[in-house]
């Protein structure tokens, strides 16, 4: 069963020591995952700042400068696993760093067929 | 063993009540889903009908629904494949079950209830959906029985479930008992479930049944698997609290299910056997120092259970247990129930004026219980037009027949009274 946890949090209040350290963290998670099969993805995402927002609507896309939504707090990263079941993805997400300053939401992948 | 169609009968609607619930759980783990494994038990124990007329009733009853409820099962997803050809995982999920090695030991069994329960209390389950999912699937009430205990219609309590359910098969909520680390936190959700099944086997949400047993039985009989599994103070806590109200079982009601009230009760019929377990468990909870809510309850409930009369109850202790318990956990009723013990102990005016100052507060204006208390304690306080009024107030907020006849027996009483004043002055 494959897992998307989404890390949401505010990009502002993170000491410069903070974000390494959460980098330096979540790597570590994320090759204990990688050496037990169950990583598919993982990455933090630059600034919102950076986001670019696309509908097609009519035919014609119109393309937005920002994110989908104005939130407090924002996606910043992900990590894409294949575990077992529910409590397995949570206990990574219990891992996650960002679940301590911010939200890891955790989203089951609705499976299709022939996209495997 | 082969019975006349009418002991068949009999015999399944009675496996259906006591065991149909141990047949679902273990379906669910089988068949790795719970309106597939619903539907099964209901083709399982549709064909124990047809079969055990013609071949007699198995040894094994339960192990005879299970292993047919398996085939049930495959059968309702091949038969879904056959009409569904864009669905190819019905019957690989058919195959897969089929190839499956199946415990169906005793204590397989036994552990499915567990993990069946802590499925249904999961966390990632709202508790507004734990709570009646539970009482659905773990205890087989109906939709409407839970509908009415929470107040709510039945469509809109369906949909909590169906939404629940639908939680536990997308999200893949594990069936499963949680690991020892997982234990403690996932406990208190499934503790305060069995409380309110107990509860609902207790004083059931059905207008004139008061008394339900067998639910409560299945929720003492949760806990002690829970203890079993998991020998933590609240457990034990619950445990006993449950035992010491069950003591009271054949004492709390007349045969025409009439309430009696704790203090008016004849002492002789409370099982003593009950009663000596529930302390025993209290002792070694409140000797762990870890104990809580429901320990203290259950502390209380000994006290009570410990005194010959109601006269000779230890109200300072139970005063000071309520004390305790109001500490750890802020609740209006807790302290409506210090009020009365308090009253028991310094007289009705001491209390009363403790009841009317939380009913000022508003949160218990419409709980019928804090009017009935109010109105005992102005009834014993000798200011009979006032409990009168107090009654009247408890009787069109109760929704319970017994207490409903209760309520007015003591205005009956009050109007007697108040005459029998009249004709004096």
């Amino acid at each position: 069963m494959k897992y998307l946890l989404l890390a949401y949090g505010t990009e502002e209040g993170w000491t410069d020591e903070e974000r390494e350290a959460c980098m330096q963290e979540s790597l570590a998670l994320c090759e204990d995952l990688r050496a037990q099969g169950k990583l598919m993805a993982a990455s933090p995402l630059q600034s919102v700042a950076t986001a670019t927002s696309v509908r097609v609507r009519g035919g014609k896309a119109q393309i937005t400068d920002g994110p989908f939504a104005e939130t407090v707090e924002q996606l910043g990263g992900f990590l894409l696993i294949d575990v077992e079941h529910l409590d397995e993805a949570l206990a990574v997400a219990n891992r996650f760093p960002p679940a301590r300053k911010g939200t890891v939401e955790v989203r089951p992948l609705h499976p299709l067929d022939g996209l495997d | 063993m082969v019975g006349t169609d009418e002991e068949i009968e009999h015999r399944i609607a009675a496996l259906f009540r006591e065991d149909s619930r141990r047949v679902l759980a273990t379906l669910v783990r089988v068949l790795g889903d719970f309106d597939l494994a619903e539907e099964a038990m209901q083709e399982a124990f549709a064909s124990a009908l047809e079969v055990w007329r013609a071949e007699g009733i198995p040894g094994n009853p339960v192990a005879w629904l299970i292993g047919t409820g398996r085939f049930k099962g495959i059968d309702i997803l091949r038969r879904r494949a056959r009409l569904n050809d864009l669905q190819p995982e019905l019957k690989r999920r058919a195959d897969e079950i089929e190839e499956s090695n199946l415990e169906f030991a005793e204590r397989d069994i036994q552990d499915d209830r567990l993990r069946l329960i802590f499925t249904c209390c999961h966390p990632a389950i709202d508790p507004s959906v734990q709570v009646p999912l539970t009482l659905r699937e773990v205890c087989g009430l109906s939709t409407g029985e839970i509908a009415r205990a929470f107040l709510v219609s039945p469509s809109a309590m369906a949909q909590r479930i169906v939404r629940g359910k639908a939680k536990i098969r997308l999200a893949r909520i594990p069936y499963a008992i949680p690991s020892r680390e997982d234990l403690p936190s996932r406990l208190d959700a499934v503790l305060s479930v069995v409380y309110l099944i107990f509860n609902e086997g207790y004083c059931a949400s059905e207008g004139d049944r008061l008394t339900r047993r067998e639910l409560s039985e299945e929720a003492i009989r949760l806990a002690r698997l829970l203890l079993e599994l998991m020998p933590d103070a609240e457990v034990m806590g619950l445990l006993a609290l449950m035992l010491l109200h069950e003591s009271r079982r054949a004492a709390r009601t007349t045969a025409d299910g009439d309430i009696v009230l704790l203090e008016d009760q004849d002492r002789s019929l409370w099982d003593r056997d009950l009663i000596a377990e529930g302390h025993g468990l209290v002792e070694r909870a409140l000797a762990s120092g870890r104990f809580g809510v429901y320990s203290l309850q259950a502390a209380i409930s000994a006290v009570h259970a410990r005194a010959a009369s109601a006269s000779e109850t230890d109200w300072n202790r139970i005063v000071a247990l309520y004390s305790a318990l109001l500490a750890i956990h802020d609740s209006s009723v807790v302290e409506l129930n210090r009020a009365v013990a308090v009253a028991m102990r310094d007289g009705p005016v001491a209390g009363l004026t403790l009841v009317d100052a939380i009913l000022e507060r508003g949160e218990l204006m419409d709980y019928h219980l804090a009017h009935a208390a109010r109105g005992e304690l102005l009834r014993r306080a000798d200011r009979p037009r006032e409990a009168r009024e107090a009654f009247e107030r408890a009787l069109a907020l109760a929704r319970l027949d017994p207490e409903r006849r209760l309520l007015r027996l003591r205005i009956g009483e009050l109007e007697v009274a108040i005459d029998a004043g009249r004709k004096e002055s």
